[in-house]
């Protein structure tokens, strides 16, 4: 059983390969920024799932305990959520300003009216 | 056991992931992500990273979610559909995960105590942060104290982005479709 | 949303717990799980909340948008300053230490601050971010 142990980072690579997939396939704007963020979620898990000792507890240390998972990814991990969301937003402000200017928010649609000019 | 979980809960990600490129109706596509994050918060609560679920739980399915049915309803929320299929990205999107897959193969194994992650600052910290901060909690220790300068970069950037949606969308709406017809 | 009674009522049963949890999360956070980050997106959620239910304009009676602009700025300038000020004590930048007696004191002291700082500016920008989108619509 011991490819189970690399199931993890399959799930993400396959999870990574789906926001790609999205990004690179659709051409919907608000669609793109769900694929980027699947995209980030699989890195998110990839660094967590690293982290994670056999055995370990949450790294709050005290005295009952004696093995922690590492605690740097998740300090990393924390941080990247929350500038992620922030990012985001900045990314949807965009494209509802391109909504108003082009009435649209397909991708093609906006290459064709930006050919017309 | 606790592995059996994580794997259960890792397959429900993979079938939302799934249904979340597939769908056509943006709507049900935001809800299903709001599901997706609350389930990769849980992942996080399994692998010991519960300050990281906290965040996600908030975040994801939260604030994110909020966010994007904000944008649908200012803009549309069907997406054009598109039947011609594509051959060449799902190529491209084969290729690339099966290269990652052979990378995987050399990765230590999950829950494994000797990997390299765990030999290099991570002992120092988990030792001697609670006696160097009077801090129990390492991961706020690390992320205050010992990597504040980081910390101090990413307050700035959500700063940043703040400011940049005010840039965007703060000022009053102007007249831009009318306008264009004349340039 | 005027007439939803049941969001109505369960809103208002759930708002003060959330922003009481949040400054939980926020002055627990040394001892468990927590800190500036998920506080101040809990604290920003709850006041979401109460937007969605009662009303964008109703929302910016409570959080007035002069005052949560200032509020994203003085979360970094507070975690800028505890450098500022460490630096002056005869520190390096960012170092706590410098700033009790005792280095320990010192260093959570620092931590306290920061996260604080780091609090008020998530939970700004949230609440930014959240009524710049809900505005959009009406203008």
């Amino acid at each position: 059983m011991a490819w189970l142990g690399l199931y993890n980072y399959w799930v993400v690579i396959f999870l990574m390969m789906a926001g790609f997939y999205a990004v690179i396939t659709r051409g919907n704007l608000v669609k793109k920024i769900v694929g980027l963020n699947l995209f980030q979620t699989s890195v998110f898990i990839l660094y967590i799932s690293m982290s994670k000792v056999q055995g370990g507890t949450a790294p709050i240390v005290d005295n009952e305990f004696a093995i922690y998972s590492n605690p740097l990814p998740h300090v990393l991990i924390l941080t990247a959520i929350v500038v992620g969301v922030a990012t985001t937003a900045l990314g949807l402000a965009l494209v509802v300003r391109i909504r108003e200017s082009y009435g649209t928010v397909e991708e093609d649609e906006i290459h064709h009216l930006d050919k017309s000019f | 056991m606790e592995h059996l979980i994580v794997i259960v809960l890792l397959s429900f990600l993979a079938i939302t992931a799934v249904a979340i490129v597939m769908l056509h109706d943006l709507v049900a596509v935001v809800m299903l992500f709001g599901i997706f994050s609350l389930l990769s918060a849980v992942i996080f609560l399994v692998l010991d990273a519960v300050d990281v679920a906290f965040t996600e739980a908030a975040v994801g399915a939260g604030i994110s979610t909020v966010l994007m049915l904000g944008t649908l309803a200012l803009t549309t929320p069907k997406e054009k559909t598109s039947p011609r299929f594509a051959p060449i990205p799902l190529l491209v999107v084969i290729i690339t995960g099966a290269a990652l897959v052979y990378g995987t193969l050399d990765m230590p194994r999950y829950g494994d105590p000797t990997a390299a992650i765990h030999q290099h600052v991570a002992p120092r910290y988990l030792e001697r942060a609670p006696r160097e901060t009077g801090i129990p909690n390492v991961v706020t220790a690390v992320l205050a104290s010992y990597r504040g300068y980081d910390t101090l970069g990413e307050v700035t950037v959500i700063f940043t982005a703040g400011v940049g949606v005010m840039l965007l969308l703060g000022s009053p709406r102007r007249q831009t479709k009318r306008k264009r017809g004349k340039r | 949303m005027r007439h939803h009674l049941i969001l109505r009522i369960v809103a208002k049963l759930l708002i003060p717990p959330i922003l009481l949890f949040a400054l939980y999360v926020q002055f627990h956070g040394d001892f468990g799980p927590g800190g500036g980050f998920q506080a101040g997106v809990i604290f920003g959620a709850g006041f979401i909340l109460y937007a969605l239910i009662f009303g964008v304009e109703t929302a910016k009676k409570v959080a007035q948008p002069e005052i949560v602009r200032v509020m994203v700025a003085v979360g970094v300038l507070l975690y800028g300053a505890v450098g500022l000020v460490s630096l002056l004590l005869g520190g390096s930048y960012l170092d706590y230490s410098v700033l009790a007696h005792d280095p320990v004191r010192g260093q959570h002291l620092g931590i306290f601050i920061i996260e604080l700082g780091v609090g008020i500016t998530v939970a700004a920008v949230m609440i930014t971010i959240f009524f710049t989108f809900a505005s959009r619509g009406r203008s």
